[in-house]
């Protein structure tokens, strides 16, 4: 069982821009009833107002937001690039992966922050990420 | 000690490290207290250490306290590597 529903990964898509980038992994949140539209808006406005904080490590994107900003339920999206993209981070750029998350409660996306920095800081699965080749095989590395 | 960590929004990855943080911390016998914070409240708020990823880090010049600056917030071991030795140094200056 995983948080991560079937209609909430794209897998190597073609995409211009970070904003674009987060568009989308906020859309899939919403598609899969995880957050409201406003919670994709609050996403795309933190990154224009304060930069590519979201790059938290080096090629990984985890749009995210206060749970009071609309999120439903606990969960997230995952959007592999095909094309990585560069989101304005000296470090970490270009972006290969963008992971929005949903957490519900005042601490719910420090959870879900947490739970997947368990996933995606083990570099055997995050190599096993980037190359699964479909939902199935995602939702046996990814167990949260 | 009280350590403040900064991300762009002062909720999300910055609550993160300072859980790992102190989390580390106490793996090494330390006790560390702290705050979690935006760049706009960081500066001017007095802690014994800043910790803020690289991005944010470059905007902390004029701090009197050391900053730290993590690339990978992922990386638990570049977050030992770089603030433990200093929770050690500040430990023993009391």
């Amino acid at each position: 069982m995983t948080l991560l529903k079937e209609k909430a990964v794209k897998l190597d898509v073609e995409l211009d821009n970070a904003v674009e980038a987060i568009r989308l992994s906020g859309e899939l949140l919403v598609e899969t009833g995880c957050a409201t539209e406003e919670y994709t808006q609050a996403m795309i406005d933190g990154y224009k107002r304060v930069g590519p904080y979201i790059v938290i490590a080096p090629g990984i994107a985890i749009p995210h937001s206060r749970p009071d900003n609309g999120t439903l339920q606990s969960g997230f999206s995952l959007i592999r690039l095909k094309q990585p993209i560069p989101f304005g981070h000296e470090k970490n750029d270009p972006v290969k992966l963008v992971c929005a998350i949903s957490g519900v409660g005042d601490n719910g996306h420090i959870e879900m922050l947490q739970k997947i920095a368990m996933v995606l800081g083990d570099k055997d699965k995050f190599n096993k990420i980037m190359h699964a080749k479909d939902y199935d095989e995602l939702s046996k590395i990814i167990t949260i | 000690m009280y350590i403040l960590s900064v991300c762009g929004m002062g909720f999300g990855t910055s609550l993160m490290l300072l859980m790992d943080i102190q989390s580390m911390a106490k793996d090494h016998g330390y006790t560390v207290e702290g705050e979690a914070t935006d760049l706009g409240s960081a500066k001017g708020k007095s802690c014994d250490l800043i910790v803020a990823s690289s991005e944010i880090a470059a905007s902390l010049t004029d701090e009197e306290v050391p900053v730290v600056a993590i690339d990978n917030l992922l990386d638990k071991d570049e977050i030992k590597e770089k603030v433990l030795p200093l929770i050690e140094r500040l430990s023993k200056e009391g």
